[in-house]
């Protein structure tokens, strides 16, 4: 009996993860089959889920029209380069706040993560400004540095949690044996603390791929992400949605098949400590 | 110095000084409409007529490309040499000497061939500050074969009451056709555009001559009332989210009987490729209340330079290029006179060839009605049709709009609307010091 019952829920389960499941799933999905429609077969009502004609022209015309490969290379160096900086500023702050805190850590962690409640256009202009005068509007390095700045937080935080689940004692056992400062993170801390730093690392980058609004208003012509490159296709008068999914499929492609060879070690990182 | 070496500085010198000059690269940042993907792909054409100059094209989505070249411009960052504005941006920027003024394009583009309406709309104290790419104003698309089903003919120039019944004999709601689609999406360039824009011809205003709202006036309850009364019973359902391209949508897939919207829309459910209803497609005047205003708007998409750009010369050249007799030419003989940029020229509703395409009159009478000098029937101290050209617009229109989009969702009523509109306007009004 308490194993039938044991085996229902375990369906009801599965059949509920598979619902939520897809229903995560189906907007993307929707944005990929509308992407091989035409633009009439895109808005038609009812709308056709898998009988119409197939056809590849919206990806022909997005990219005559667009300069993809350019777009992807900025994207990619924005997203990976504001990470890895992101996390070798971040490491030895979340190392110090884990394994040497002090009075005010707690403190100094919520203010870190406070600067993330204001809304962005409210510091628009000022960095704008700076910007302007610095140069870095429309470069691949002042949007790096923003980026950097904005996600450091949630690096920091996520860091901090991993470390945390990391016995002291482990680390004083390297002491003990001589092992310097640096020795003690690059060859202790950080092998043991893996899977949360590629979490991390898989998490920011998918962050940063993402970001919309300071990649739009900091970008022009030559920085500008795939983020402007799906912006780019969306029309207040017209009807373009069979190409603009076109362009939204060819910008989450990468991202998404990241995400999928690497679904493993970043389930392993987000959930690492939560069961003990 | 052995003579190599010699040879070779000197081979360097000469292939210094035999490079080509670098072109001059000009950025242009523009919306993803129809007409200016035809001029991004019509481009080789300037630089081959202008080989020192590239074009750099910035594509983006109307709202984004509104924050971004605000930002832009306000701040002198330098991004944009050409920018794509409309009707309601130019004034306000041209005032704030944002923008270079465009009064020493060359005599062959000939400015006095400018649609006197759309050239009022984009000059500021006798400068014009942007050139028009095309121009529209808005009218009533019909579905002929529906009317004459219903045993109905629509006047050129209906009153709100003909398209009260029009509405009323078009409907089939048991067939999903819906006698009217009007936009109920919230925003300033929304249903506020719209909603002005039909006040406008109720003899409704947006404040008085002392800048007081008047969201209280008896001619906005009545506009309102009959906006919600031919919405909820002649409207599709869900009509409170559907702006532009949801009627669009609808009005193609015939599910519309009318629509009343931008002129713009006459080449999309006219083109057989993408519209159901191509073949049976007719087109009127918007309506009017007898009080001599008519329910329409005026719009200009237009190419302007933003002060302080270092590439001025060239970015005029292009302007001069792509809002040109020579390029509507180019156009037509690229994709056809239907697909040529409307609502700019007088040469081109001269054109025998384009008075063929079936809404080309009608997108002329229609913009020639609109005057954004004197856009009410009652005085007002502002220019603009659907809108108002003072910088507090855009967020006090956008607020008033979520007001009238909840009462057509029914979920607060047509009183309540305006009553909080009213009260929006005047707090922001007094904030902003207009009333005193």
């Amino acid at each position: 009996m308490a194993r039938a019952i044991s085996t229902r829920r375990k369906a009801t389960f599965t059949l509920v993860a598979w619902a939520i499941g897809i229903a995560i799933f189906f907007p993307i999905l929707w944005t990929f089959l509308t992407s091989f429609k035409t633009e009439a077969e895109a808005i038609a009502s009812p709308p056709s889920f898998l009988g119409f004609a197939w056809t590849t022209e919206n990806y022909s015309v997005v990219m005559e029209r667009s300069n993809y490969s350019r777009h992807f290379w900025n994207s990619v160096v924005i997203s990976v380069g504001s990470t890895v900086i992101g996390l070798l500023i971040a490491i030895p702050a979340a190392w110090s706040m884990a394994f040497v805190p002090g009075r005010r850590t707690k403190d100094v962690l919520l203010w870190m993560l406070s600067t993330k409640m204001l809304p962005p256009v409210g510091v628009l202009i000022p960095i704008y400004l700076i910007f302007r005068d610095t140069g870095l509007l429309d470069t691949r390095t002042g949007l790096v540095i923003v980026l950097t700045l904005i996600n450091l937080p949630i690096i920091v935080w996520m860091l901090y949690t991993y470390f945390k689940e990391i016995p002291g004692e482990i680390l004083e056992a390297a002491r003990m044996d001589g092992a310097s400062l640096y020795n003690e993170i690059i060859y202790v801390l950080t092998p043991m603390a893996v899977p949360g730093i590629a979490s991390t690392l898989l998490l920011n980058v998918i962050l940063a791929w993402n970001e919309a609004f300071w990649t739009l208003n900091l970008t022009a012509a030559k920085a500008a992400p795939l983020t402007a490159f799906i912006a780019s296709y969306s029309s207040p008068e017209g009807l373009f949605y069979a190409k603009l999914s076109a362009a939204s499929t060819m910008a989450i492609a990468p991202i998404i098949v990241l995400g999928w060879f690497s679904q493993k070690q970043l389930v392993r990182g987000l959930t690492f400590g939560a069961v003990k | 110095m052995t003579s190599r070496v010699r040879a070779l500085f000197g081979a360097c010198a000469i292939a210094a000084l035999s490079t080509p000059a670098i072109a001059e690269n000009i950025v242009i940042a523009t919306v993803n409409n129809g007409d200016m993907i035809r001029m991004q792909k019509l481009t080789d054409d300037f630089t081959a007529k202008n080989p020192d100059i590239t074009v750099e094209w910035v594509t983006l989505e109307e709202n984004v490309l509104r924050q971004r070249v605000t930002t832009d411009v306000a701040t002198k960052g330098g991004q944009y040499d050409v920018m794509t504005i409309g009707t309601y941006e130019v004034p306000i920027w041209g005032k704030q000497g944002w923008l270079v003024s465009l009064n020493d394009l060359p005599a062959e583009w000939d400015a006095d061939d400018i649609l006197p309406a759309i050239r009022g709309g984009l000059t500021v104290d006798g400068e014009l500050y942007a050139a028009p790419f095309y121009g529209e104003s808005s009218m009533v698309m019909y579905r002929t074969d529906l009317m004459e089903t219903a045993g109905m003919k629509m006047p050129e120039a209906p009153t709100w009451d003909d398209i009260k019944k029009a509405a009323e004999a078009m409907t089939d709601k048991d067939n999903e056709v819906y006698g009217i689609c009007l936009r109920g999406k919230a925003g300033w360039g929304e249903n506020m555009a719209f909603l002005t824009a039909m006040a406008n011809s109720y003899g409704a205003r947006w404040f008085d001559e002392n800048w007081v709202p008047q969201f209280d006036s008896e001619a906005w309850k009545t506009a309102l009332d009959d906006y919600l009364e031919l919405m909820n019973n002649y409207g599709p359902p869900g009509a409170s989210n559907n702006g532009f391209n949801e009627n669009l949508a609808l009005f193609q897939t015939g599910k519309c009987g009318m629509w009343i919207d931008a002129t713009v829309a006459a080449s999309f459910v006219t083109n057989p490729t993408d519209s159901q209803v191509a073949d049976s497609v007719g087109f009127a005047l918007a309506p009017d209340n007898g009080l001599g205003k008519r329910g329409n708007w005026l719009w200009a998409w237009s190419l302007a330079i933003p002060a302080g750009t270092e590439k001025e010369d060239a970015a005029k050249k292009f302007i001069a290029w792509a809002t040109s007799k020579e390029y509507l030419a180019l156009v037509a003989e690229n994709e056809g006179w239907a697909n040529v940029p409307p609502g700019t020229r007088t040469s081109l509703y001269e054109n025998p060839e384009y008075a063929k395409v079936p809404f080309a009159k009608m997108t002329l009478d229609s913009i020639n009605s609109a005057d954004p000098t004197n856009p009410t029937v009652d005085p007002v101290p502002y220019t603009g049709v659907q809108f108002v050209a003072i910088p507090e617009f855009q967020g006090l229109a956008t607020a008033t709009g979520q007001q009238f989009s909840a009462a057509l969702a029914g979920n607060i009523s047509a009183e309540e609307a305006l009553a909080n509109a009213q009260d929006l306007a005047t707090r922001e009004m007094t904030k902003a010091g207009y009333i005193k």
